[in-house]
């Protein structure tokens, strides 16, 4: 495993974090870094452990032992609401009990920058209406989000955690499910994102040929261990996918790019 | 300043907001202007503000306006609790009496009834049990519907409808075991009522409406994230366990003391919030208000049809709002059935 210690302080640092559930232990030990305006992808078999990291690093799951700062500061002394401030959650499942319109559920983003009873003032608008543009919504701005196709949906949530205005963002599989052309578009704002504010983001992916063309670095997890920490080229070998994921697998470069490709290898009789 | 916030509908503004409430409160005038002039028997407006010896003065003031008094208070608070209660579960079929909570509010109110008068205890106790025995069956519903974290909607449903026969088998129970002058109003507390309530009773429960009404107007921001999941609203700076708590305790208060005087008045926390939800979005800061606002003018309204559908003789507002409700739940079930999420 690959670690290098930086000078820059970490916007976010999860130390040794043993996490799960009672009697169901999933992570062991797994330690990140994250800088600001970095991209960091947590890729794994299923049930390595993943979205366990990603709820532990999003305080809505306390670690068994191990420690989360965040900007050097330990997660527990963090009011809730300035962590919100701070700290923006994608989930997977994206349920809205009552029919909100696109806007509506954008501008919840800006909650946890508002008191109690005070509205949304013209500057909050604008913030959320800047974050439906980015992720091209503003014609869907007064339609249900019930009515919206499932990658449409996607691009809400994602919208309404960038109107937190955070420092990181937490992304649990943003594009699952999405085609190339929407994969490709959630990856290119969010890398905007990472150069123009600064913004750090930490997304889980099923994707390997994503995480290698995205991402800053990548964490490969394993039964809730780190195998490998890096940048891809060091992560994303031929030994560490072979293991980890307990079949052949190709990796080459993109003639054209010069992009990492990582494709399942065909077994010597699989076609008979 | 931009397309999208040009827009009518696709947020709330304070300008929205307040120019629905001031429509909704024009109808609530309305309603309670017909409510207060019509009924069983014809009195002059004249005579009655006129002659304070005349029998329309009497039925005017002695009758009908503590009579439409009461149906705003009950019914505002009905219905702002039905939209609290349908944002804290999720599910737009909650509400008070659906769920059992009426129900055992009620069985507290009778059962302090019957014992204060053998042991002797203040006019307090009446809305403070039934707020007790409401708040029990708020969080009995709430845990028993809890399947592995989630709330199943229809079993929460099904638990809704079992309290339901439960403390009506009750209330029964105690019907049987006591004298014949408390049968009647066992049976007033069943079928539910706007009769008779004093001016003080009904500046009482105002007050206790109210105080929970703020309340519930607090966390109305909270409300809007709840819909979101207990997650996303945790993940945007919302301490759900400390929200839910708080609406178990504001909306058991409302429904406690809208039962101490009214009984059971099902469905009116179904029919007002959805038609609100219907017509001007989901945003609880607008749709609590509203509810209240709506509530009060639809219970009024009902009330009036209890009055003079078949008069003289009158039918029990909770049948009419019962009626009214049972098609209307059915119907919105049936939608819900189709489309989980839509509502």
């Amino acid at each position: 495993m690959t670690t290098t210690s930086r000078d820059t302080a970490a916007a976010m640092r999860a130390s040794a974090i043993h996490a799960g559930y009672p009697g169901v232990p999933v992570l062991h030990g797994v330690s990140i870094e994250v800088a600001a305006g970095e991209m960091l992808a947590i890729v794994g078999p299923n049930g390595a452990g993943k979205s366990t990291l990603l709820k532990v690093l999003g305080g809505s799951m306390k670690p068994d032992a191990g420690s989360v700062e965040l900007f050097g500061r330990p997660l527990a002394s963090i009011d809730r609401r300035e962590f919100a401030r701070t700290v923006a959650s994608v989930g997977q499942e994206n349920a809205v009990a009552f029919r909100f319109t696109v806007l509506e559920i954008v501008l919840m983003g800006r909650a946890p920058h508002l008191g109690a009873l005070r509205f949304e003032s013209p500057r909050d608008l604008e913030i959320a209406c800047a974050a439906l543009d980015r992720f091209d919504l503003r014609d869907l701005a007064a339609r249900h989000v019930q009515e919206l196709s499932g990658g449409e949906r996607k691009r809400v949530f994602l919208a309404r955690a960038l109107a937190q205005e955070p420092k990181i963002a937490l992304l649990d599989e943003p594009t699952a499910f999405l085609d190339l052309k929407h994969v490709a578009e959630i990856f290119a704002r969010f890398r905007e994102l990472c150069t123009e504010r600064g913004m750090a983001v930490v997304a889980t992916l099923h994707d390997l040929n994503a995480a290698a063309l995205y991402a800053d670095r990548v964490l490969l997890l394993a039964d809730g261990a780190a195998v490998a920490y890096g940048t891809p080229v060091e992560v994303l070998t031929v030994e560490n996918l072979r293991r980890v994921y307990e079949t052949e697998v190709y990796v080459g470069r993109n003639p054209s790019t010069g992009a990492l490709i990582i494709l399942p290898a065909a077994l010597p009789n699989a076609r008979g | 300043m931009n397309a999208a916030a040009s827009k009518p509908a696709s947020h709330l503004t304070r300008t929205r907001l307040l120019s629905i409430l001031a429509a909704l409160a024009i109808l609530l005038i309305v309603c309670a202007a017909a409510g207060a002039l019509f009924g069983s028997a014809h009195i002059s407006l004249a005579r009655a503000f006129s002659d304070p010896t005349s029998p329309d003065h009497a039925i005017f003031f002695g009758a009908r306006l503590p009579r439409v008094l009461m149906g705003v208070i009950v019914g505002a608070m009905l219905a702002a609790v039905g939209t609290a209660l349908q944002a804290l579960v999720r599910n737009p079929l909650a509400e008070g009496g659906i769920l059992g909570i009426s129900g055992g509010g009620a069985l507290g109110a009778i059962l302090a009834l019957v014992m204060s008068a053998k042991l002797g205890g203040g006019e307090a106790a009446v809305p403070l049990c039934a707020f007790g025995a409401a708040l029990l069956s708020t969080v009995a519903v709430y845990r028993l519907a809890m399947v592995d974290g989630q709330l199943e909607p229809f079993t929460l449903l099904l638990v809704g409808v079992i309290f339901n026969a439960f403390w009506g088998a009750a209330i029964m129970l105690v019907n049987s075991v006591v004298n014949f002058y408390y049968a009647h109003s066992i049976l007033f507390w069943l079928m539910g009522s706007l009769e008779a309530p004093t001016y003080r009773e009904a500046a009482m429960v105002a007050a206790l409406g109210l105080a929970g009404f703020a309340v519930l107007m607090f966390r109305a921001r909270d409300l809007n994230l709840l819909s979101l999941g207990d997650e996303s609203a945790a993940e945007l700076g919302v301490d759900v366990d400390r929200l839910r708590r708080t609406i178990f305790v504001s909306t058991s208060v409302m429904i406690g003391a809208a039962v101490s005087v009214s009984g059971i008045i099902s469905f009116v926390g179904l029919i007002v919030p959805h038609t609100l939800r219907l017509v001007f979005g989901a945003d609880h800061r607008l749709l609590l208000p509203a509810s209240l606002i709506g509530g009060a003018a639809f219970m009024v309204a009902a009330d009036l049809v209890a009055r003079v559908a078949i008069a003289p003789a009158e039918i029990p507002v909770g049948a009419i709002t019962a009626l009214c409700g049972g098609p209307f739940f059915i119907y919105m079930l049936r939608r819900e059935g189709r489309r989980p999420l839509s509502l």
